[in-house]
């Protein structure tokens, strides 16, 4: 995804806004499709979870951001209802990052209160890299609306199938759903790890989670690891420079999940 | 706490640290520190959430077939395989080690 969007900028530099336009279009549909396709995946975990289905379409449909589902069906999964305070601290967290792209997204969306209401929902991993990849301050804009509203509708209606298909299935740990959450996870990390302080830093916190977790609560642990990121950012121990990071733009969330 | 309650806490504070970016002002995006916490949070949380993953069960440490399963996914994507492939191949893994019997 890249590489493609280097050889569509140099392009770009040459079209017409017609052409940025439907470029927009393009890429926000594009991407939306990809991500609806493993909506099935978050609708069939999260009932396998305990949640019903219900309560699995509240969470595509209100909190809409992948990665925080995940969590919050992840964290219940391992310590029901007794973890649901960590389930939302662990979401919460997942969530902080939403914070940055609302920034960024900010002065791109338009004005008037209901429009800016509407685009706090719909900003999520996708919808900013869209975004951002356009390079007209139009595209810009139709790159952020095409892809959230695209991705708000397949993202719902794929989180409706797979836990209506979750519901039939039964017992998820015969069809390998608990170590699919395990990989989605892994996925969703991945291509964050390319220098050496992220990669320090996921592999304290995959060592503090672990140790912790015969002696304390589920979900606890996986909070607890959080504070390795907090210490080493403050300090930025390995760091390079004092540059703001630069998010990775073929993070698997962009390409997949809200 | 209900299960709904949480659901609904949850999903709440989330959009409302989506809107918070809408209101604070820009200048706080490019001071490097909160920044690099922020990315640096999401890689300690997912990879405590890799961890938890595959070796919990409740408060137990537990050796099964989620570890042969988490490799492949790790080998899919270090050969770029998409995400949905690398959660289908993780989950076939493990149901077919545990349908054989050769994993818990």
């Amino acid at each position: 995804m890249r590489r493609l969007s280097r050889l569509e900028r140099v392009t770009a530099a040459h079209a017409t806004p017609d052409a940025e336009a439907r470029r927009a279009w393009r890429q926000g549909l594009g991407v939306a499709l990809a991500t609806s396709a493993y909506g099935v995946s978050f609708g069939a975990l999260a009932v396998a979870a305990g949640l019903d289905i219900w309560q699995t379409c509240v969470l595509s449909l209100v909190m809409f951001t992948g990665g925080s589902q995940f969590a919050f069906v992840g964290v219940i999964a391992a310590g029901g209802l007794p973890a649901a305070p960590a389930a939302i601290a662990s979401a919460s967290l997942l969530g902080v990052r939403n914070i940055a792209y609302g920034m960024r997204m900010s002065p791109v969306v338009g004005t008037g209160f209901w429009r800016r209401a509407a685009a706090a929902q719909f900003t999520i991993d996708e919808s900013t890299a869209v975004s951002l990849a356009q390079t007209t301050r139009r595209a810009r804009t139709l790159g952020f609306w095409v892809t959230g509203i695209a991705i708000y509708i397949g993202w719902n209606l794929s989180t409706l199938a797979g836990a209506l298909l979750g519901d039939v299935l039964g017992d998820p740990r015969a069809y390998g759903l608990d170590a699919a959450a395990a990989a989605a996870f892994l996925a969703l990390l991945w291509p964050r790890l390319r220098h050496r302080q992220p990669i320090a830093v996921g592999i304290a916190a995959a060592v503090v989670a672990t140790m912790l977790t015969p002696v304390l609560m589920p979900g606890i642990p996986v909070l607890i690891a959080a504070v390795v990121a907090v210490v080493v950012g403050w300090f930025n121990w390995l760091g390079v420079g004092d540059a703001p990071p630069e998010e990775p733009d073929d993070v698997a969330e962009r390409v997949g999940l809200p | 706490m209900t299960l709904w309650t949480a659901v609904l806490v949850a999903a709440i504070i989330c959009v409302a640290l989506k809107t918070l970016g809408y209101l604070i002002p820009q200048r706080f995006v490019e001071a490097p520190r909160p920044a690099r916490i922020a990315d640096l949070l999401t890689v300690a949380l997912l990879s405590a959430l890799v961890a938890v993953q595959t070796l919990g069960e409740g408060q137990a440490i537990v050796v099964d077939a989620r570890i042969p399963a988490v490799l492949v996914a790790a080998g899919l994507l270090l050969l770029r395989a998409p995400f949905l492939v690398v959660v289908v191949a993780a989950a076939l893994v493990a149901a077919l080690l545990r349908l054989w019997g050769w994993a818990a």
